[in-house]
């Protein structure tokens, strides 16, 4: 199988004063279509950094990025949007706050492309997105509302409709949940699930939660000091506990 | 009773330039000291185009443009060198007072012998004063129409997700830096353009007629914001012009009342600030409101 994404030999430096820190050091990682990959990793671990490199928000220091066979390492976050979406940790982070959800779900839908001096003919898409949020108790008949009316938990669901009405071909989800209450976090996380499930999409998914890291994927890699510690399948991973995840942090 | 057209006249040309100030200032959601320099840089150009006999449409057309240009420089120094956007702003106002002495050849130039656009396409039949109010609502009505288009272009919209949330906005791979450009030119060509006006309805330009007009151009914004909170977009448009307006009578109300005309800046500063506090002074009377009833 053609892998989807290879990380070359990425190494991520920053200097502090008199001290050099490489926060990713030597990483080495290939993915493959409809992956679900889970990273865990303490604080500091390189794991947000990682997910910056992919998406072009901070470059590499060193090392190669392909995807598709393509190398990318070099092209700006614009290109690469074209290809991968990604959904913060903070809700604020994804969306407009003064556009309204249908507006919001339009700019995304035109993610990566130029964006011409036509009219945005939001009306015609309203049949789409009436149909996206139908089954989300949270958003729906909330298309004309202003996102800074909505909770954090419908902000996120927003995040993520976003990152995935115009199919990825790699989705980075960076804590998505973390900042919601156990309730709405372990909705959204079902929704992902369900969306990644029934489109196939390639994912990479960051956590703290080690439950939702036993729940959700069919691989599990650990990152400790910029390092990959563990990279495990899904027939390895099924024959871990949380306890044993734990003795890696 | 002509003292209040003329207010309200004066109200409806100023408030193209809050339009213009409006596109950074609440879209791009950072303020812009260029306009100090944009303004008067519409002034000079209009009227030294005019004192050397091109008509009134194309001296404001190039006033447009020179205020663009002025934009960039701004946009330039911010989205593609990172300097902080007050400074880039403050920076490129600074140069524009020298570029705006070399385009007026001198500090002021008076245009009374000239003709201009106030007593142009029959506006001089009018009754005194109404000419500003016409010529304002055909210049703003086109000026909100083409706004409020592009805002809902891609591209447009695009501009007011820069604005809101530039890392969402990068990250749909929209070119931020570009949407500044956009923004910042179009802001500035706009203000620049009534500085053309307000120089041929004075008479004259004068390289110092900018200083604090973007205090009266974020006058106008808030009071639109504190008379009609919580209005769409294309609406707030319209809130600001009503702002414009509201603010150029209260001025004419404290004049009227004997304040000195040198404490017009000092005045102008107070009505902002009154503005701006306003919801936090409404917020603590509640609170004092209710601690009361409670106490009682």
């Amino acid at each position: 199988m053609k892998p989807l994404l290879e990380i070359k030999n990425a190494v991520k430096t920053i200097y502090n004063d008199d001290e050099t820190l490489n926060i990713l050091n030597d990483i080495n990682l290939t993915i493959n279509p409809k992956d679900f990959l889970v990273v865990l990793g303490t604080n500091g671990a390189g794991k947000s950094t990682l997910l910056d490199a992919i998406t072009g928000t901070n470059k590499l220091t060193s090392g190669q990025i392909l995807l598709n066979g393509e190398d990318i390492t070099s092209e700006n976050l614009a290109k690469r949007s074209r290809h991968i979406s990604r959904v913060y940790q903070d809700p604020k982070s994804g969306t407009a706050p003064r556009m309204t959800v249908a507006e919001n779900l339009l700019l995304a839908k035109r993610r990566g492309l130029p964006r011409r001096l036509r009219l945005r003919k939001l009306k015609d898409n309203m049949p789409e997105f009436e149909k996206l949020i139908s089954n989300l108790p949270t958003l729906d008949k909330r298309l004309n509302t202003f996102t800074d009316k909505l909770s954090g938990g419908q902000r996120q669901t927003l995040s993520f409709l976003m990152a995935i009405i115009q199919r990825p071909e790699l989705l980075l989800l960076d804590e998505h949940t973390a900042a919601l209450d156990p309730q709405t976090s372990k909705d959204l996380m079902e929704l992902t699930n369900r969306i990644i499930l029934e489109k196939q999409l390639t994912c990479m998914m960051i956590t703290h939660d080690l439950s939702d890291a036993m729940k959700y994927g069919n691989r599990l890699i650990v990152l400790k000091k910029g390092e990959i510690i563990l990279d495990l399948n899904q027939t390895e991973k099924d024959k871990l506990t949380e306890s044993d995840l734990l003795q890696y942090f | 009773m002509n003292l209040i057209v003329s207010t309200i006249s004066q109200g409806f040309i100023w408030s193209i330039m809050a339009i213009g100030l409006f596109i950074t200032f609440r879209i791009l959601d950072f303020p812009d000291m260029t306009v100090e320099g944009s303004f008067p840089l519409g002034a000079v150009t209009a009227v030294s185009l005019i004192q050397s006999g091109h008509s009134t449409i194309y001296s404001l057309l190039i006033a447009f443009v020179f205020g663009c240009l002025a934009g960039f420089a701004t946009a330039f120094l911010y989205a593609k060198l990172n300097v902080p956007i007050l400074l880039a702003g403050i920076l490129t106002m600074t140069a524009l007072y020298s570029i705006n002495l070399r385009i007026l050849g001198k500090a002021n130039m008076s245009l009374t012998k000239s003709a201009n656009i106030f007593n142009q396409f029959g506006l001089d039949k009018l009754p005194t004063n109404f000419n500003g109010i016409i010529l304002g609502i055909i210049i703003i009505a086109i000026i909100i129409f083409l706004l409020i288009l592009f805002l809902n272009t891609e591209k447009g919209q695009a501009v007011i997700a820069t604005g809101d949330n530039e890392t969402m906005a990068a990250s749909l791979g929209i070119n931020t830096t570009v949407m500044k450009f956009i923004g910042l030119m179009v802001s500035n060509g706009i203000v620049a353009v009534t500085g053309g006006l307000i120089a041929q309805q004075n008479g004259f330009a004068d390289v110092n007629m900018g200083i604090g007009v973007i205090v009266i151009g974020l006058s106008a914004i808030i009071i639109g914001e504190v008379i009609y909170p919580d209005v769409p977009l294309s609406i707030r448009l319209i809130t600001v012009v009503i702002g414009s307006i509201v603010y150029r009578l209260i001025l004419m109300i404290v004049l009227q009342l004997g304040f000195n005309t040198n404490d017009l800046k000092l005045i102008s500063a107070i009505i902002l600030a009154l503005c701006l506090a306003l919801p936090t002074i409404r917020a603590q009377f509640l609170k004092v409101l209710r601690n009361g009833v409670k106490t009682k």
